[in-house]
């Protein structure tokens, strides 16, 4: 698939089109255009709700920042993406204007071009392999924002392109788990004419990008949009059904389903077992998060609770730490912090989240770890043992490990801590197929390539693979796995 | 979307809710429990299937009215739609032949007990209950409890109907007087910290179904975490069903009133509409 991607993609830009927009603007001129700065609702003004940060670039902006792309003759950002999206070839042509045949470009390779346009970390893939970062140290096309631009235009022109679908065979394939790796599955199974249901457990489609991702960086009406337009592909969506509970997979089977697509997730969030870690008010961010953001605990009229703390601690520094914190300030904290126990450099959330954190008022205590927590009388959390960390030198691996200063304790008072140190995975499936084989960290084991488990027709991806990884990936997970069982059933 | 096929209160303030749910009736066993949310806005809450009907394709649920979802499902009617339901969830009870079980319940906590007494009723133990609640009107599900039990020991605590007294004292009464290789407690935490104090003393093996806070019930939240043996475990994947000597039930006792300040002020809000 690689290699007629790639040579595909060489005749495209070959084409008469994109040589001549080549030679319209020297190259010297392109490299001289700054790049294009996202517009961003103002930090004050955003905290106060859940406002989406970053509005968009508009026609303009984008067609200027696709101009600064050089059109590579070997592009390195294509093998930064994990899809391998022909981002040359949709940056030109949203400079030539065509921004619809921009977002048809993308979706060839990426089904979710406005959920990828919004939480890739480009900054570590495509980005980091544009001409701009490796040679010519500026900063990179903004490949991200124009991913985002292309995918938003096509969503509002009224267009969206639904493949067609010529071919029905009538084969059904369960797709379990509605997250990013189950809807890149059936978005591919779908096209291949497969007759696909997808199987969610909780009452609302879309996984992670619902309960996990808040609105402020990723709004629920982009995942619907995505999810509707499944929908018209043929697709079809069941809420409320445990796999392996609700329906066994001998059900399905016996219902005609003739392979399936594992992508139930991360499941089980991680403590750090550290006294007091279960007084009330110290809660995983997976929890914290389901709260506020699938069951709109902080709105009006909902049933369920959730604390508005006044002074919050959230432990990581990942991106899950970083949406908790944001939330919590939305939620209106006076003080809410950050406690990583290395240093900036090492910190895993984007960058742009750690940004977009400072400019709302988030504290960082790096270099901290927590000990233990204490509790008021009724047993809910008011104050933290941290303590201070330095870094080892670099280990043969390169890594510098945090180590306790000896005698640096100190209390902080917080009254809602959020634990967000990572997942382990559900144990839902494996427990109901004894058959599987997983690994000892109770990751389905598949093999890297076509994403297949040892049970014969059944495929997984994404976290429950993975451990804890991107959407990105879960959603590259999830196509290969579609050619995997396209692949399989093709055999039968 | 579950219809409402039945609805009767025990008590005054228990009622109980026969719903359409033909996979779930299917796949239900003795110690497992649904998740249940109630309009777009609800939240979603545990709730121990009691009893499921596989031809009918429907299972019942009992529930105290306590907070705003429990009484929005109590204020539903025959033929109204239960949102959201999802399950079985959690481990089924470990049912064997032991020879003689003490089940002891205590107030609501009487209906997840339904159907464990049943299993275990059916698996040739010989089984005796003791049901117990503050006073006879409270009191639920004796006749049910009796046609799947070999003795039915009632204890109220003002004397109202049965023994006068706490479970415990019935329970001592048991185990001074005949061997009983397994115990069964459900209800309160409160109660199930005592009840298993009094079997750890008479040396019987317990088993205790923990009612915890839950999110989503299906191992992703944490919400319903609780310490066994001195080790963090999720009441929804590990258990609901625990050895109750290695439970830390002042713990969940402290959990359990965790969200108590947030749930009543939005209750009394949505009372005052």
């Amino acid at each position: 698939m690689a290699t007629d991607n790639t040579s595909n993609q060489k005749e495209l830009r070959d084409q008469e089109w994109r040589r001549e927009l080549k030679k319209s603007v020297s190259a010297k001129d392109r490299t001289n255009i700054v790049r294009v700065k996202m517009p961003e609702v103002d930090p004050q003004e955003r905290i106060k709700s859940n406002v989406e940060v970053n509005s968009g670039i508009t026609a303009e902006m984008a067609v200027v920042e696709a101009k600064r792309c050089l059109d590579c003759p070997d592009p390195e950002c294509i093998k930064g993406c994990p899809v391998g999206v022909d981002i040359p070839g949709f940056i030109k042509c949203i400079e030539a204007g065509e921004f619809l045949k921009a977002a048809a470009a993308i979706k060839k390779n990426n089904v979710f071009p406005s959920v990828c346009g919004r939480v890739c970390p480009q900054e570590i893939q495509c980005e980091a392999r544009c001409i701009y970062t490796t040679k010519l140290k500026k900063e990179p096309v903004a490949i991200g924002y124009l991913e985002r631009f292309a995918a938003d235009y096509e969503n509002h022109s009224g267009h969206i392109s639904v493949p067609e679908i010529t071919q029905r065979n009538h084969v059904k394939v369960a797709v379990i788990g509605s997250g990013p790796a189950g809807l890149a599955a059936a978005g591919d199974l779908v096209k291949y004419g497969y007759d696909v249901t997808v199987f969610e457990a909780l009452h609302e489609f879309g996984g992670v990008l619902k309960y996990g991702i808040p609105e402020f960086r990723l709004p629920n009406q982009i995942i619907d949009l995505e999810i509707n337009n499944l929908k018209r592909m043929g697709v079809t969506f069941v809420k409320n059904i445990i796999a392996g509970r609700t329906l066994t997979f001998d059900d399905l089977r016996q219902d005609g389903f003739r392979a399936f697509f594992v992508g139930s997730g991360a499941g089980l969030p991680n403590f750090m077992n550290i006294p007091g870690e279960n007084f009330n008010g110290v809660l995983s961010s997976n929890e914290y998060l389901t709260r506020v953001n699938l069951m709109g605990a902080a709105k009006k009229d909902h049933d369920t609770p959730v604390f508005f703390g006044k002074r919050v601690a959230v432990i990581g520094g990942g991106n899950t730490a970083m949406d908790s914190v944001r939330t919590a300030k939305r939620l209106g904290a006076e003080k809410a912090m950050i406690i990583y126990r290395r240093s900036f450099t090492e910190m895993p959330a984007r960058k742009e989240e750690i940004r977009h954190a400072q400019e709302e008022g988030i504290e960082f205590l790096n270099l901290h770890n927590p000990l233990e927590y204490y509790a008021d009388e009724k047993g809910h959390v008011n104050r933290i043992k941290l303590q201070r960390m330095e870094l080892s030198d670099p280990d043969a691996s390169g890594r510098r490990k945090p180590v306790a200063i000896p005698g640096s304790e100190f209390i902080i008072e917080a009254d809602l801590v959020i634990v967000a140190i990572g997942v382990s995975p559900n144990p839902l499936i494996p427990q109901s197929m004894p058959d599987l084989h997983v690994s000892k960290y109770g990751t389905i084991e598949v093999d890297s390539e076509k994403m297949e488990s040892n049970v014969s027709g059944m495929f997984a991806g994404g976290d429950i693979v993975r451990g804890g990884a991107t959407v990105i990936l879960a959603m590259g997970d999830g196509r290969r796995a579609a050619k995997g069982i396209h692949e399989y059933l093709s055999r039968q | 979307m579950s219809r409402i096929l039945l609805k009767e209160y025990l008590s005054p303030n228990v009622v109980q809710i026969e719903i359409e749910a033909p996979l779930i009736a299917r796949k239900r066993k003795a110690g497992h429990f649904v998740i249940v949310k109630i309009g777009t806005e609800g939240e979603r809450i545990p709730l121990t299937i009691a009893k499921a009907d596989i031809d009918k394709g429907s299972i019942t649920l009992i529930v105290q009215k306590v907070g705003v979802t429990s009484h929005k499902l109590a204020s539903l009617n025959v033929g109204d739609e239960v949102t959201d339901v999802v399950g079985p969830l959690g481990n089924p009870t470990h049912i064997e032949k032991v020879g003689t079980v003490l089940c002891a319940g205590g107030g609501v906590g009487i209906a997840p007990l339904l159907p464990i007494v049943e299993a275990l009723h059916d698996a040739g133990n010989k089984v005796i209950s003791i049901l117990a609640a503050r006073n006879k009107d409270l009191l639920i599900l004796e006749n049910e409890i009796r046609s799947h039990s070999d003795e039915v020991i009632i204890m109220t605590d003002d004397g109202s109907y049965g023994t006068k007294g706490l479970v415990t004292v019935g329970m001592e009464e048991v185990f001074k007087n005949q061997k009983i290789d397994f115990c069964v407690t459900i209800g309160p935490a409160i109660m199930m910290k005592f009840t298993s104090l009094v079997s750890k003393k008479y040396n019987v093996p317990t088993m205790a179904s923990l009612n915890a806070i839950m999110v989503d019930g299906t191992g992703m939240c944490g919400a319903c975490r609780v310490s066994v043996g001195g080790k963090i475990k999720f009441v929804c994947v590990d258990g609901p069903e625990f050895n109750a000597f290695d439970v830390d039930f002042d713990e969940l006792l402290m959990r359990l009133g965790g969200y108590k300040n947030e749930e009543e002020q939005h209750y009394r809000e949505q009372l005052s509409k």
